[in-house]
């Protein structure tokens, strides 16, 4: 049997350091990595993938932390990917969300995974899509993603989660950071926590009238949570939420997001595809250095410069 | 494909004892050499540490330690790592430990004792001059 053959065997039999091993492969890129992808592809779909974003210091890792523990009663397995940002100064990265879930860690239903960014933009790393594949196709029943701590335009966890959790927290703005776009806009469950805090009404109440600002009624109508993490509370209110959430997605009304998300999937595999092959040819023709030059010295501007270099390349393409 | 390694690291604190700052300093100089550093916070089992470094498949395992239990807790992880087969992971260790218990720790597979005072950048070309492309 080849090594890659009996990997994807031992991820689907959920042996933990065959899972641990896969995503160190897909996260390097190394070369074996599309091959395992495709081979555990078919035994992906069946979790539920729960993203979970919101400001630094919000208490996302917390939050998860007793999520994880009340799925973990609920006799449900889970997987957590938690994302933390890759210096853009020394490559190298601080991974510290796993502090707060540690007592986790040695229980046999969870495996969790910390990923850097590795300066891939939007909250997540390039990999983590790879990296909920390979948990997904190892029979995790839940699979929680957190981003790093996002600002307003950390939105790429709407590509890869199916419910996505914002968390607040009381005093980290007004109600015109609220009405802003991004964050507010990508919440399929918001949760306010540090509910021990002063002013967590007038949050509740901000992020409700935002929400409410949506006329489209046939639509979920995102529920705001109150909760104290710390505390343990309001963990089973915002799973009996998410559960909700998850129920609705399996109404036709929303079969069309579902098509979006392969959409993008096969958009984003596209992209890296064709860049990746176009520019090796070009460079081994030695025409990407040609135009390098040209840019360097201002004959040309990059987009003229792209636009020449694909009518060679791609007899259909057209410039717009 | 090009492919993007990266030494992983895990900074770990077993036992009992609350003082992280030298384990602070040298996560924060591992990062600052360019590795993925993942800090597991105070009071870790040998099972919590040996089973993070399972699951997020590390190069190097770094053990702090101020409370004096260094002779009962490394044993133990050493162990578990032997049966989860992890021997491949370089693990090395720091803080209060005396000369005369290194031998015995070394013997077990620890493969350096850093003392108090220790420069960091040694402690980063200790690492990369140890970990191997593992598989």
């Amino acid at each position: 049997m080849s090594q890659i053959k009996r990997l994807v065997g031992n991820v689907v039999k959920s042996d933990r350091r065959s899972i641990a091993k896969t995503i160190t492969l897909v996260e390097n890129n190394q070369p074996e990595a599309q091959e395992i992808i495709s081979k555990l592809y078919p035994h992906t779909g069946k979790a539920h993938i729960i993203g979970v974003t919101g400001p630094t210091g919000s208490g996302k890792s917390t939050l998860i932390g007793k999520l994880v523990k009340e799925l973990r009663k609920r006799k449900r397995t889970v997987g957590v990917v938690a994302v933390d940002p890759t210096s853009p100064f020394t490559g190298g990265a601080f991974l510290g969300d796993r502090i707060r879930m540690q007592e986790l860690s040695t229980d046999e239903g969870v495996f969790i995974r910390s990923m850097a960014t590795r300066n891939n933009p939007g909250g997540l790393a390039k990999a983590t899509r790879d990296a909920i594949m390979v948990l997904d196709a190892s029979g995790k029943d839940v699979i929680i993603v957190e981003t790093v701590g996002a600002g307003q335009s950390e939105v790429e966890i709407i590509k890869v989660a199916q419910t996505v959790v914002v968390v607040l927290a009381p005093g980290l703005g007004d109600d015109i950071q609220a009405i802003k776009a991004g964050m507010m806009e990508i919440g399929d469950i918001f949760v306010v926590n540090k509910a021990d805090r002063e002013n967590v009404d007038k949050a509740v109440s901000e992020i409700w009238a935002m929400l409410n600002m949506n006329p489209d009624k046939e639509k979920w109508t995102p529920p705001v949570i109150k909760a104290t993490a710390i505390k343990d509370e309001g963990t089973t209110d915002l799973i009996d939420k998410i559960d909700e959430h998850r129920k609705y997605l399996k109404t036709e009304v929303v079969g069309m997001k579902y098509k979006e998300r392969i959409e993008t999937e096969l958009i984003e595999a596209i992209k890296l595809k064709a860049a990746q092959s176009v520019i090796s040819d070009l460079k081994e023709r030695g025409e990407f250095d040609e135009f390098i030059g040209k840019i360097m010295e201002k004959k040309i501007d990059p987009y003229s410069a792209a636009d020449a270099l694909l009518t060679k390349r791609l007899k259909k393409y057209k410039a717009s | 494909m090009k492919s993007d390694r990266k030494i992983r690291v895990i900074v770990a604190k077993p036992g009992l004892d609350s003082h992280d700052r030298g384990a602070k300093i040298v996560a924060r100089a591992f990062r600052d050499a360019g590795m993925e550093v993942i800090y597991t916070g105070l009071r870790q089992t040998p099972e919590q540490i040996v089973e993070t470094a399972l699951q997020e498949d590390v190069d190097v395992i770094g053990l702090s330690i101020l409370s004096g239990a260094h002779m009962t807790l490394f044993p133990k992880i050493m162990e578990l790592m032997k049966q989860k087969r992890l021997e491949d992971i370089l693990v090395f260790a720091g803080g209060i430990i005396p000369d005369q218990d290194v031998p015995a720790l070394r013997k077990i597979g620890i493969k350096r004792v850093f003392g108090p005072g220790t420069p960091t950048d040694e402690l980063v070309k200790f690492v990369r001059k140890n970990t191997r492309r593992r598989k």
